[in-house]
């Protein structure tokens, strides 16, 4: 125990600590790196009753009305949401974007504010306004039944220039931004390109058939998680890998020299 | 350098001290632990031995993995094989070094040695000397006495590399056409169609707010498909037609749908970042942010022209058309561009 | 080393005998003489370069592997392996060649990450290499050769690196090369013509993977080597510069012999570059181009961004404004694209490349120097490199600045001007404060020999007054802060001769005294023997220094203002005092 004490003294056990934590975390990390979440659909939309028309209308007026107007037809501040569909209510609210926290150049993910039921009477009451896209089925964003290879090629042309070529994020302007997409559910997926939220274009189903849709969920489904070369940096390409460079290979490397070079005691 | 700005310190000690600092002499390294005790230096030596057994049972824990573990078929297994194979290559190769180098610094001598410098230039003798030989080899190669020689010689050495470059720059820039800058496939009636799948466009298909991006729908049977694509994708936009201020070329567009060119104006990248509400277009690369509603103006970044527009109607099908050619050249700017 | 003995050994006999055999045949016995005990000066700074020439020796091994295995081609073929998100799809040859032999050869995922990662840390150390050589001085006379050489070696390392990066043909390095196709247009007249002569037509054409190919693997490298061998002959014909220390002179080098132990830190070293370089491609995925598909005019995705070394080019085509693009007649000058992407860079290169001749030009030296400078005892160089330093990394931030954006939440446009902004008052600000730093720590030095270390111990007299022991710095510590000599200004002939005719050439002169006083002007003098006697003698008891007895102990008091004079007003000089060099 003595010996091992007083080795903890010795210059060098610094250099060769952080090697050996280095060693570690990055293998262990890349070893375990926890897989993506399975993400399971969510419930399709339930035939609304008037019911549950009723209750979305009384959570409108009580949350939604003050920005998007008593009878949603849209203010200053909030565009109309007669026609937007349930699709849009599920995505917007499901996802915590709705309700707006403060006034941003956009309204980030969040917390999701409602619970399951009162979302779909919400979106319940929201479909009633004007017809709208539905929430899609369990089996129209089963990323099993899609085909990856066909939704890499249409994914690239369509999403890739905002939501990096992997789906993690990008910039747009005046502060807006691609969110990420790895933590996303296949029916928010869906429910985005059908609907267009907020800086998002609209990719309706001519566009960007059903089938389509499903393999971009089946190309995005196999993203975020194991990267064959072992962390994956963030998917951020070059920049990121430059910087990995400087701090961990130069570092390591001036840190190898400097012991190298100093006088052994 | 004189360090006449400090006369008055240098006169009060004049005579007693030197204008500079004397070189205290080269100052030998304090003795090692290893130098005193023989113990310490069979440690270090032990060491060194732990070390270069790393680097060993790296090599067999490498081969091992080489055979073991597969790179296989699931980015899983890929992963292991890398990582296991790249941690051992890394033990084998740092056993090794981290070997050598504490080797070289507790156990080989510490000693630091002095040489001499001797200035670079060559003393004047031997200059002389080069200088003479120089002289020598002209006087016995006669040059200065025959100038024909010198003339035809260095003619003929001059125009040699010309066989060499005529046949490269001859044929390395193909046909040397690049008024081809100027063109693209679009024709008066050729049907627009979804990118990459080669579907044609109804107009019928876009809805306000929606994009699409899109390529000629003879793309494939042109001789050079990637080239032809390079300059003749394009973003199709249907916006409100209340929302549309102006059009590049007024009267391109068709009830809102209007066709811009993909290829940024700056240096070329695809601008593809369509912002729906704002109706801007951004390009991922260098930031140019065009205004599809307002001519594709440039309103932020390095690029200057607005986008080129493509006329677009609407055929008897219900198809989207093309009613002809960019009237512009599409993509970066070059020289001859309005030529 | 000994390796005769009494009774020589078979291996011994075996080892005398090709000795033998080799010296009779080349006469090698004279190189081994003269390098086997050759003194090589020792730091850890000096390891730099090599980390830069053992990740080109890695580059060189993981390359050839790579080469067995890479096909060279754009021809058109269908993938088909173990990636289900691109089975099926479209591809040329090259792409689906780095497929297989990323996926499917076993460690070949290991080998290219190395040498990708080999690439990136060879550019890197380049360039700490040259910082360092920079800042110390050493490319000062007899080494401005070398200095070139270094440069060139530079040029080419991007130019390797660019090359191999654009050999997958991925849509990311596609639209760097995209990039490079509108660069390379805005050129005035020959414009087109160029970009034709790259890509053997029009862009992307199905020349350039080969071409790029032949560059990257022949070419390029065939030249880093020659200049490499060039830059260690004149590295060991110059004999290795060394840090100022007590022993260490121009005339002299002071350090280990190549045997055993430099050439056992040589090859040590191999071993770590590589070694660190293989921990990096065990656990850090890079360029995995299956994620960006292949090569196709229209996809472009969000962080379209090349290598870091290229970063900065990058950083300046985002920051330029696009109203510079003017038309003149029928012809177009695309200003926006031909300032950021040539004249930028071209400034920033031609005053790397030739900085060692006009810092030549301003000192009015030559001699030579073998002795490194500490970067604190030449202000203007050292602030003047860090305002470099900062340029570029401004625009590699303004290359970065969508990640940035979303990484911190701010406006690209903002940052966008923020750096538009700070590209012209940053290096500024750095050469500024830098140099006072530089000036500050050239002053501590001279406290420092003026009046010693402190000791913490306090001593009360019995006066009543307190005064802090200081303990004198020994002749080694001391002969580090009084080595260097100030450069103060040239001083120039007067413009008009003794009978008060113009002399040709003062014009000249006059401009070669400004640029001498923008080099030299400020400047701290070391401190001189007269000077540590007059600081030792000062004021006993009342001020300063106390001679305790005959033991050279100096006791300074902390008195406030007692550190007035450690920085004599005339050891600032101002314009008076000139070499006469000119």
């Amino acid at each position: 125990m003595k010996a091992l004490a007083a080795r903890r003294h010795d210059r060098r056990a610094p250099v060769v600590l952080l090697l050996l934590a280095l060693l570690l975390t990055g293998g262990l990390y890349a070893v375990f790196a926890p897989a993506p979440a399975g993400a399971t659909p969510e419930q399709a939309a339930a035939t609304a009753t008037t019911d549950d028309i009723a209750a979305g209308k009384a959570l409108f007026q009580a949350n939604c009305a003050t920005c998007h107007g008593p009878t949603a037809s849209g203010t200053d501040v909030a565009p109309s949401l007669i026609g937007v569909g349930a699709a849009a209510v599920d995505f917007q609210v499901g996802t915590g974007r709705m309700p707006m926290q403060a006034n941003g150049p956009q309204a980030p993910a969040k917390p999701v504010q409602f619970n399951d039921e009162q979302i779909a009477q919400l979106a319940a009451y929201v479909a009633s306004l004007g017809t709208g896209p539905a929430i899609p089925s369990a089996e129209q964003v089963d990323p099993a039944l899609g085909d990856p290879a066909n939704g890499m090629a249409l994914f690239r042309t369509n999403c890739a220039m905002c939501h990096n070529a992997v789906g993690a994020g990008g910039a747009l302007s005046g502060g807006k931004f691609a969110p990420n997409l790895w933590e996303t559910t296949p029916t928010h997926l869906y429910e985005a390109m059908l609907t267009g939220p907020q800086s998002m274009p609209v990719f309706n189903d001519a566009i960007i058939t059903p089938d389509e849709k499903r393999d971009i969920i089946a190309f995005i489904d196999q993203q975020g998680g194991a990267a064959p070369g072992g962390l994956d940096l963030g998917s951020l390409g070059p920049v990121s890998e430059g910087l990995w460079a400087w701090v961990v290979g130069i570092g390591l490397l001036i840190a190898l020299a400097v012991w190298g070079g100093a006088k052994s005691s | 350098m004189s360090h006449d700005n400090s006369t008055e310190i240098v006169q009060r000690g004049a005579g007693e001290h030197p204008e500079r600092f004397d070189d205290p002499g080269v100052h030998q390294p304090n003795p090692r632990l290893g130098d005193l005790d023989e113990k310490a230096a069979k440690k270090a030596e032990r060491q060194v031995a732990a070390l270069f057994t790393v680097s060993i049972v790296g090599t067999i824990v490498f081969v091992w993995a080489y055979f073991a573990l597969p790179p296989g078929e699931k980015p899983e297994s890929m992963r292991l094989s890398n990582i296991v194979l790249g941690l051992a290559l890394t033990c084998i190769l740092l056993g090794i070094g981290t070997a050598i180098i504490h080797w070289a610094k507790t156990l080989m001598s510490n000693k630091e040695y002095v040489e001499e410098r001797h200035p670079q230039r060559s003393d004047d003798e031997t200059r002389a000397g080069a200088i003479q030989a120089l002289q020598d080899g002209a006087a016995d190669s006669g040059i200065s006495r025959r100038g024909a020689l010198k003339g035809a010689g260095l003619t003929a050495l001059a125009l040699f590399p010309l066989s060499i470059v005529l046949p490269l720059i001859g044929n390395v820039g193909e046909d040397w056409n690049v008024s081809k800058f100027k063109h693209t496939m679009w024709r008066k009636g050729t049907r627009l169609a979804y990118d990459p799948t080669g579907r044609p466009i109804k107009a019928s298909d876009l809805t306000i707010g929606s994009i699409a991006h899109v390529i000629p729908e003879d793309l494939h049977e042109a001789e050079s498909p990637l080239d032809e694509k390079a300059k003749a994708v394009v973003l199709l936009v249907r916006m409100d037609p209340r929302d549309l201020k102006s059009e590049r070329e007024p009267g391109f567009g068709f009830d809102g749908i209007v066709a811009y060119s993909k290829i940024c104006t700056h240096v070329g990248c695809p601008v593809a970042l369509y912002e729906q509400q704002t109706h801007h277009l951004l390009c991922p690369c260098h930031q140019s942010t065009f205004d599809v509603a307002d001519g594709a103006k440039v309103v932020f970044g390095p690029a200057k022209r607005p986008l080129p527009q493509l006329p677009i109607e609407v055929d008897a099908e219900g198809y989207l058309v093309a009613r002809g050619d960019f009237v512009e050249p599409v993509g970066p700017t070059f020289w001859e561009r309005l030529t | 080393m000994t390796t005769t003995t009494s009774t020589p050994t078979g291996a011994a006999r075996a080892a005398s005998a090709t000795a033998d055999y080799l010296d009779q045949r080349t006469g090698i016995g004279h190189a081994v003489k003269y390098f086997a005990r050759k003194v090589f000066p020792d730091h850890w700074s000096f390891m730099l370069g090599e980390i830069a020439l053992y990740s080109f020796v890695t580059l060189l091994i993981s390359g050839v592997f790579l080469t067995m295995f890479f096909v060279p081609s754009m021809g058109e073929t269908h993938y088909d392996g173990p990636w289900p998100s691109l089975n099926g799809v479209e591809m040329s040859e090259a792409f689906s060649s780095t497929l297989r032999l990323s996926f499917e050869v076993r460690g070949g995922l290991l080998m290219r990450q190395i040498h990708h990662w080999a690439a990136l840390i060879f550019m890197a150390s380049i360039v700490v290499h040259m910082m360092r050589v920079f800042f110390t001085g050493a490319f000062r006379k007899p080494r401005e050769i070398n200095w070139v050489v270094g440069f060139v070696l530079l040029i080419l390392g991007l130019a390797a690196g660019f090359s191999g990066y654009s050999l997958p043909d991925d849509v990311l390095s596609g639209n760097g090369l995209r990039i490079t196709d509108g660069v390379v247009r805005a050129i005035p007249i020959i414009g087109s013509y160029t970009s034709y002569f790259i890509f053997g037509g029009e862009f992307p054409g199905h020349d350039l993977i080969p071409r790029l190919f032949t560059v990257h693997i022949l070419l390029v490298p065939g030249l880093i080597l020659a200049l490499i061998g060039l830059h260690l002959v004149l590295m060991v014909m110059h004999k290795h510069t060394q840090y100022p220390g007590s022993g260490r002179s121009d005339k002299n080098v002071v350090g280990y012999p190549a045997l055993p132990v430099y050439v056992a830190r040589l090859g040590g070293n191999f071993f770590l570059v590589f070694g660190v370089i293989a921990l990096m491609a065990g656990t850090m995925s890079i360029n995995p181009v299956w994620n960006y598909g292949p090569y196709d005019p229209s996809p472009v995705s969000a962080g379209a961004q090349p290598d870091w070394y290229m970063l900065f080019l990058e950083g300046a085509l985002r920051l330029m404004p696009g109203g510079a693009e003017f038309v003149i007649g029928q012809y177009t000058v695309p200003l926006n694209v031909i300032i950021p992407a040539m004249v930028v860079p071209g400034i920033l290169f031609t005053l790397l490349a030739l900085y060692p001749f006009i810092e030549a030009f301003a000192t009015g030296d030559d001699r030579e120097h073998h002795v490194l400078d500490r970067p604190r005892n030449r202000p203007f160089r050292t602030a003047f490199g860090v305002s470099l330093l900062m340029a570029f990394f401004i625009l590699v931030l303004a290359g970065s600045n969508d990640l940035i954006a979303t990484h911190f939440h701010m406006s690209i446009n903002d940052i966008t001007w923020a750096f538009r902004v700070l590209l012209f008052v940053a290096p500024w600000l750095a050469f500024v404060i830098t140099k006072r730093i530089c000036l500050g720590l050239q002053r501590k030095d001279r406290e420092l020999v003026l009046h010693g270390h402190e000791t913490g111990r306090i001593v009360r007299f019995a006066s009543g007054e307190y005064i802090e022991v200081h303990k004198p710095l020994d002749a080694h510590e001391r002969w580090l802060r009084v080595q260097h000599e100030a450069i103060r200004p040239l001083e120039i002939e007067p413009a008009e001769d003794s009978r008060g005719v113009r002399r040709k050439g003062y014009r000249r002169d006059t401009m070669r005294r400004r640029l001498s006083e923008l080099f030299y002007e400020d400047r701290v003098e070391p401190v001189t023997p007269s000077e540590l006697a007059a600081a030792q003698a000062h004021g006993h008891g009342s001020h300063d220094a106390v001679e305790a007895g005959p033991a050279t102990r100096e006791l300074a008091s902390s008195a406030p203002g007692g550190g007035q004079h450690l920085v004599d007003p005339h050891d600032e000089t101002a314009a008076d005092g000139r070499n006469h060099t000119v």
